[in-house]
């Protein structure tokens, strides 16, 4: 009994020790380790993102593959857009919504067309979202589409309190829909009215889910956090031109490689006369806007 | 050292004091339960359904929380108002009232806090905030600051009453070496949670009618003027309920304060207003919404015109000798203060500064019946820790509640 009571103090107090020990490195290596999911290791990456398909999966009724994809060495996307030509059909807007699972009860849109007085000019105070006559283009009237206009002084990751949301080495500003705590400091300092917040639950019909996702971009999201435009992060790491310039039928929308001198995008800011929204404002968006014609 | 005995007796003795009272005092507390049952109700539909049960919308992605968060950092922020002159003037009139300044600044972070919980879109996500788990976008978010400061300003205040009062209870004097330089620090520290506060909202160039550096300077004189507006119907009550002594010179000499910041408050405003409207570009939008409305959408006129008269109101009741010393005008100007201030805030910041959005379209927000609700849980959970600590705080105080092995004490430094 009195060795029992030996042996079983010896051993509880070195396995207190040691207890103590790990527990304390468990803490240490918990507490530096990677906190987001874009910050681990890329063997954990997966195996989470393979988690969250199988989640989708089960809520979705399909295969859904969510995507890791890094961004390209030496590719800064940038993206123009030809105020002379778009005639304000909001084809980009749905296309947009399909493309990335933007929820459509309550609709979500990532892309806002304005509709503003040719008299006026480009002119917030009387720009009009919600113009629906029967036929656009309309008379004495042209379009801005206005989405996140991917600033490379972009005032939302810099007011974040979490570090939820930051830029790409590709020039994208994203956001880590598991990280965000949806505090909506990034849409009061954003001055696009780029970022949108899920006041509800997200919903889209079963059927209608796109099943190609990246992590960073159009996976399914949950009520409580904020969203925006990606430039299609899962279709751009691939080569593919985001939704909104496929659909456009009037080819306003430009999308490309900054740093490849060969670029359309290249070429549309050497030669055409190119502007942005609120210079002003320094936040140095790399959407253009310009005149063709 | 802490004495377990001596704390035990301490603990039980406060619950005993809270149980005790007439039946003003559980009708007080039962309205307040009641609120807050009211309130967290509200909020359980609000985690469910999620923020869509608010009036918020992406144009107005901020509205009566955040407003209510603002207006409460000020009211936390005013404590030092009867800081100041206690401490760094000796004035000793207002010495003895200094504890309950600091019980209302406690009081006012654990709702300000609490409004930033129920605002935010994931709750179970607020540990994102917190390092080592977590991480602070530390120095760039001004949010972060905001959640440095004030509960920074929390703990200072907490450690400051809770010794005071407890080696009052033991019959000892406090350790003058810990609660003078916390006291001297938390000054400038009232002065830091409402100018980070206003950084909040001020650093934000998207938005012309909060990017105006007289900002900070405005919140903290309408600070100056909310905070003690409170704390003088607090005492006056006390005065009247308990043995609770404090000089008519004391009342009068806070309410001359408050006729200086509000005169400030106003001049500031006007400073502004002149601004906008004689210089007339597109950022008067913003302020003319707020005074005169745009177009059919008039919705915040009341509110604003309301907030200038009460405000005027109060400043002409407090500016002159004879209406701040009698009572009833006196508490009038306190009613018409903290009403002006707090629909200023709670109106007339957040909502104009958003409204028309960054792309011209207007929304009009008026908060919902679920966020009144949730919000007026949150006010009464705020005052029920406010009275819950006044009933422990009053008596020590008075040396009615104290260590029976010990002589009554007094708020004396060692």
């Amino acid at each position: 009994m009195g060795d029992h009571v030996n042996l079983s103090r010896g051993v509880s107090r070195r396995q207190f020790g040691s207890c103590a020990a790990a527990a304390a490195a468990g803490w240490v290596l918990t507490a530096c380790g990677p906190r987001q999911l874009h910050e681990m290791p890329k063997e954990r990456l997966r195996s989470a993102l393979r988690d969250l398909e199988q989640k989708y999966a089960a809520t979705y009724g399909t295969n859904v593959a969510v995507s890791d994809a890094p961004p390209l060495p030496g590719v800064e996307f940038a993206y123009a857009l030809d105020l002379s030509r778009c005639i304000g059909c909001r084809r980009c807007v749905y296309a947009c919504a399909e493309e990335n699972n933007l929820s459509r009860d309550p609709q979500v849109h990532w892309i806002r067309v304005l509709s503003m007085d040719k008299e006026k000019g480009v002119d917030f105070e009387h720009a009009d979202p919600y113009y629906e006559p029967e036929e656009v283009p309309q008379e004495g009237h042209f379009y801005v589409p206005v989405a996140c206009q991917h600033c490379r002084n972009p005032p939302c990751t810099k007011t974040c309190p979490t570090g939820a949301t930051w830029t790409e080495p590709d020039g994208i500003v994203v956001i880590d829909y598991d990280w965000c705590i949806g505090c909506r400091c990034c849409m009061a300092s954003c001055p696009y009215g780029a970022r949108h917040f899920n006041w509800s639950e997200p919903s889209i019909p079963k059927g209608e889910l796109n099943p190609k996702t990246h992590y960073l971009g159009n996976r399914p999201r949950i009520k409580g956090v904020v969203e925006k435009c990606t430039f299609c992060i899962q279709r751009t790491r691939e080569g593919r031109y985001p939704a909104c310039v496929e659909v456009c039928p009037v080819g306003a929308r430009k999308f490309g490689n900054l740093l490849d001198p060969e670029s359309e995008i290249r070429y549309i800011i050497e030669h055409k006369r190119v502007l942005v929204l609120k210079e002003e404002l320094k936040t140095m968006p790399k959407f253009f806007y310009f005149y063709a014609t | 050292m802490l004495n377990v005995r001596l704390f035990s007796r301490f603990v039980s003795g406060s619950v005993r004091l809270a149980l005790r009272g007439n039946r003003a005092y559980w009708a007080w507390i039962a309205g307040l339960v009641a609120l807050i049952v009211s309130g967290v109700a509200a909020y359980g539909s609000q985690v469910t359904t999620g923020l869509a049960v608010t009036a918020m919308r992406d144009q107005v992605s901020w509205g009566f929380y955040i407003g209510n968060f603002t207006f409460l950092v000020g009211v936390a922020a005013a404590a030092v108002v009867l800081v100041i002159p206690a401490y760094v003037y000796h004035w000793k009139p207002i010495r003895e009232i200094v504890i309950y300044g600091e019980l209302l600044a406690v009081s006012a972070i654990v709702m300000c806090q609490l409004f930033v919980l129920i605002d935010i879109g994931r709750p179970d996500r607020l540990w994102h905030l917190f390092p080592p788990f977590g991480r602070l976008n530390f120095p760039s978010s001004l949010l972060a600051w905001d959640v440095i400061v004030l509960n920074l300003y929390f703990v200072v205040n907490l450690i400051v009453v809770t010794h005071i009062l407890y080696r009052a209870f033991c019959g000892r004097p406090y350790v003058k070496a810990l609660v003078v330089p916390l006291v001297l620090m938390s000054i400038p520290m009232a002065i830091g949670i409402h100018t980070v506060t206003a950084f909040l909202f001020n650093g934000l160039a998207a938005r012309p009618y909060w990017n105006s550096s007289i900002l900070a300077p405005q919140f903290l004189a309408s600070a100056f003027c909310s905070g003690p507006a409170i704390l003088l119907i607090v005492l006056q009550l006390l005065r009247r309920f308990t043995r609770f002594e404090i000089q008519q010179e004391a009342i009068s000499k806070i309410a001359e304060l408050m006729a200086y910041a509000m005169f400030l408050n106003l001049f500031l405003h006007g400073v502004e207003a002149f601004k906008e409207y004689y210089s007339a570009t597109e950022h008067l939008l913003y302020t003319r919404y707020w005074f005169s409305g745009l177009g059919e959408h008039r919705t915040l006129v009341p509110f604003a015109w309301a907030a200038v008269s009460l405000n005027l109101v109060a400043f002409a009741l407090f500016i002159m000798p004879a209406t701040r010393r009698y009572w009833l005008t006196l508490n009038i100007g306190c009613f018409a203060t903290y009403a002006g201030c707090y629909i200023e805030k709670g109106m007339g910041l957040i909502i104009p500064g958003l409204t028309p959005d960054t792309l011209g379209e207007i929304y009009e927000y008026f908060p919902t019946i679920t966020e009144i609700r949730v919000a007026a849980g949150v006010f009464a959970l705020g005052f029920l820790v406010f009275t819950l600590m006044l009933k422990i705080a009053v008596p020590i105080s008075l040396g009615e509640f104290g260590d029976v092995d010990h002589p009554p004490p007094v708020f004396r430094p060692a």
